[in-house]
C-alpha cells in the first residue's frame, strides 16, 4: 500500500477534528475525499501533510512514518494542491514554480540544473512555460491554480493532495483541470487523494471515494459503492437520486 | 530569478554620489576633489596643510563618521523593512508602524535612566535594552493583530499605532521625570544625530551587520513563506523557526539603528515598496537592493535636513516622515484597492 492511514485523532490544541480515519490507498489510484462543509476533509489533508499540530495515530507514504518525518522529508513524499488560488503577486512563475523544489535543496535555496529540468518540465506539462517569466499577479484564476500544481508536479512526490483545487474556477477549467491532473498524475506514477465537493465531478474522477462526516469516516469503497442514495442522504441530510449517466458509464447525482 | 548586477549597479552609483555630496555639504563645504585628497592621505598617514588640514578634521571627525552612520542606519531600517514586510506578508509593516522603533526608543530611554556609567557598558546597555524592549512590543503586536492565521492590514496598523503610542507614553514619561542629561535624548529620539565621531557607527556595525546577514541568509525561506505558512510548511520549510530568525535579526537591526540615531520613521516602508514595484518580491534581489535604496533616502534625507535651514539642521526623522506618510496613505489606498 502507497498511503496507509491510520488517525486516532487529529486536530487543534483544545479542539480535535478527526477521529478514527483508517484507510488505505494503493499506487496510482485516485481517492475523491467528500462530505459537507466542515466535516473534516481540510483538516484530513493537513494532517496528512503535517502541518496539523495535534496528530494521534500513524502515517506512512511507501513505508516511511511521516508523524516521525521532519517537515524537508514529509514535502519530499506528500505535496499538496491548495485551495485558495492566491499566489504571492510579486513572484515570476518561473519562480513560483521553482519553490517546489524547496524540500530538495538548501536553506539558501540556490538550485541545480536538474532541478531547473525538473522545474521546467513541470512548467510544460502543465502548460504554463508560456508565461514562465510573467509575474503570478497578472495571471487569470485558472492560470494561477495551473501554476500551484506544477509547483506541486515540481516536489515530485508519490502522493499529491489536492483541497478542493477546483472551487475558485468555472465550470471549463474545473473540468480541464481535473483531467489535466490526473493525466499527469497517471503518467507519472502519482497517488491522487482530491477533496470535491462537486459529487458529480467526484463520480466522475475518483477510482474510489471515503464519504465524511462530522469528522469521522462513513464510507470508504469504489466510487460506484460510495456514491449512493442511502449514504449521500446520511451524510449532507438531503435526500438525492442517482441516474446512470447518458452517454458513458458514469453516474450523475441530483438533490431531490 | 531575475538578475541583480544591473539594477544593483545602478542604486551603488547613486549611493557614491550621496555620499560625496553628503561628505561635501554643510558650513564648510569640501570639494570631491578634496574629499579624495584628504582620504587618501589619511590612508597613506601623510600630513596635511592649510586649507586641506581643516578639510581633514571637519571630514574624519565630523562629516564622514556621520555618512556612514546614516547610510548604515538607512541600510538597516529599509533590510528590516523589506524583511517584516515579507514576515508579515503585508507592504505595511516597517519598523516604525509595527511599534519596533517605538519600543527600541522605549529601551533605549529606559537604559539612559538607569545612569549607567558612561564607556563601554554604557554603550551595550542601551542597544541591548534597545533590542529587548524592540521584541517585546512586535511579539505584543503580532499577537494583537493575528486573527487565526492571517494578520489582516487594518489589525496590524491599529495594533502597531496603540502599541507604539503606549511605547512612547511611557518614553515621553520618563523623559519628563528625569532632567538635563535627558533632553539630549528628546532631540535624539526625533532622529537627530547628537552623537558626533566614530563611537556611535562603531557601536552599531556589529547588529548590524550580523543582523543584515541573517537576514540575507534567509532570503529564500521569506521567499517561500510568502505562500503563508501552511503552504511553507507544506514545501517543506520549518515555519517556526524560520519565522524566530526573521523576527530576531529584523529586531536586532531595528533596534541597533534606533540606539544610535534615535526613532527615523518610514524609510522601511518607502524604499522596499518603491523596489518591489520595480524588480519584484523576490527577496533575494529585494533585500540586497533595499539596503543599498535605504542607505541612499536616508543620506539624501539627512542632506536635506541639513541645507534646508542652515545653519540650524533639522531632526533627519522629521524628513523622512514628511515624505513617508503621505507615500503611506498612498499605500493604504492601494491595498485597499486590492483588498475590495
Amino acid at each position: 500500500m502507497l498511503l496507509r492511514v491510520n488517525l486516532q485523532s487529529a486536530g487543534y490544541p483544545g479542539r480535535n477534528v478527526l477521529s478514527d480515519i483508517r484507510f488505505e490507498l494503493p499506487e496510482g489510484r485516485v481517492l475523491a475525499l467528500i462530505g459537507p462543509n466542515g466535516c473534516g476533509k481540510t483538516t484530513l489533508i493537513r494532517a496528512i501533510s503535517g502541518v496539523l499540530p495535534v496528530m494521534q495515530g500513524e502515517l506512512h507514504v511507501n513505508g516511511t512514518d511521516l508523524l516521525s518525518a521532519s517537515q524537508a522529508e514529509r514535502a519530499r513524499l506528500v505535496a499538496v494542491v491548495p485551495q485558495s488560488t492566491h499566489i504571492p503577486p510579486a513572484f515570476l512563475v518561473e519562480d513560483a514554480v521553482l519553490m517546489g523544489r524547496t524540500p530538495f535543496i538548501d536553506w539558501m535555496g540556490r538550485t541545480s540544473n536538474q532541478d531547473l529540468e525538473i522545474a521546467r518540465s513541470a512548467m510544460d506539462k502543465t502548460d504554463v512555460a508560456q508565461f514562465a517569466g510573467r509575474y503570478c499577479g497578472d495571471l487569470s484564476a485558472g492560470e494561477r491554480q495551473r501554476v500551484t500544481l506544477a509547483r506541486a508536479l515540481a516536489q515530485d512526490t508519490p502522493v499529491l493532495l489536492m483541497d478542493e483545487p477546483t472551487s475558485h474556477l468555472d465550470l471549463r477549467y474545473q473540468i480541464e483541470f481535473l483531467e489535466l491532473t490526473l493525466k499527469l498524475a497517471a503518467e507519472m506514477g502519482k497517488t491522487v487523494m482530491a477533496a470535491l465537493h462537486d459529487l458529480n465531478l467526484a463520480a466522475r474522477f475518483g477510482d474510489e471515494v471515503l464519504a465524511m462526516k462530522s469528522g469521522q469516516m462513513v464510507m470508504h469503497g469504489e466510487t460506484r459503492e460510495v456514491l449512493n442514495p442511502r449514504t449521500l442522504e446520511s451524510i449532507y441530510g438531503l435526500p438525492v437520486s442517482v441516474f446512470d449517466a447518458p452517454d458513458d458509464n458514469g453516474i450523475v447525482i441530483l438533490p431531490k | 530569478m531575475k538578475k541583480l548586477t544591473r539594477p544593483m549597479l545602478y542604486l551603488l552609483l547613486a549611493l557614491a554620489a550621496c555620499i560625496l555630496l553628503s561628505i561635501g555639504v554643510g558650513s564648510i563645504f569640501i570639494p570631491p576633489g578634496q574629499i579624495f585628497r584628504v582620504i587618501g592621505a589619511a590612508i597613506a598617514n601623510q600630513p596635511l596643510e592649510g586649507n586641506a588640514e581643516k578639510y581633514r578634521v571637519i571630514l574624519l571627525t565630523l562629516r564622514l563618521p556621520r555618512t556612514l552612520l546614516m547610510a548604515l542606519t538607512g541600510a538597516a531600517l529599509a533590510g528590516s523593512g523589506a524583511a517584516y514586510q515579507g514576515l508579515f506578508r503585508n507592504p505595511l509593516a516597517d519598523p516604525y508602524l509595527i511599534g519596533a522603533a517605538s519600543g527600541a526608543g522605549l529601551g533605549a530611554v529606559i537604559a539612559l535612566t538607569l545612569k549607567w556609567p558612561a564607556g563601554s557598558l554604557g554603550f551595550m546597555a542601551v542597544p541591548l535594552f534597545a533590542f529587548l524592549t524592540a521584541l517585546a512590543t512586535v511579539f505584543l503586536v503580532y499577537q494583537m493583530a493575528k486573527t487565526g492565521s492571517a494578520i489582516p492590514v487594518t489589525n496590524l496598523i491599529l495594533a502597531g499605532v496603540a502599541v507604539s503610542s503606549f511605547a512612547t507614553a511611557l518614553t515621553s514619561f520618563l523623559m519628563i521625570n528625569a532632567s538635563g542629561e535627558l533632553r539630549r535624548a528628546l532631540v535624539w529620539l526625533l532622529g537627530g544625530s547628537t552623537l558626533a565621531g566614530w563611537k556611535p557607527l562603531l557601536a552599531q556595525l556589529p547588529y548590524t551587520l550580523i543582523g543584515l546577514g541573517i537576514l540575507l541568509a534567509m532570503a529564500y525561506r521569506l521567499n517561500v513563506l510568502q505562500f503563508g505558512d501552511e503552504q511553507a510548511g507544506q514545501l517543506g520549510v520549518n515555519v517556526a523557526r524560520s519565522r524566530a530568525w526573521i523576527v530576531l535579526a529584523a529586531t536586532m537591526v531595528t533596534a541597533a539603528a534606533v540606539a544610535f540615531t534615535g526613532i527615523i520613521g518610514f524609510v522601511g516602508l518607502v524604499v522596499p515598496h518603491i523596489l518591489r514595484s520595480r524588480t519584484g518580491g523576490d527577496m533575494r534581489r529585494l533585500l540586497p537592493l533595499s539596503l543599498v535604496g535605504g542607505a541612499i533616502f536616508l543620506l539624501a534625507a539627512d542632506i536635506l535636513a541639513r541645507v534646508l535651514m542652515a545653519p540650524q539642521e533639522l531632526p533627519v526623522g522629521i524628513i523622512t516622515a514628511l515624505c513617508g506618510a503621505p507615500f503611506f496613505l498612498l499605500v493604504l489606498r492601494q491595498t485597499k484597492k486590492e483588498m475590495w
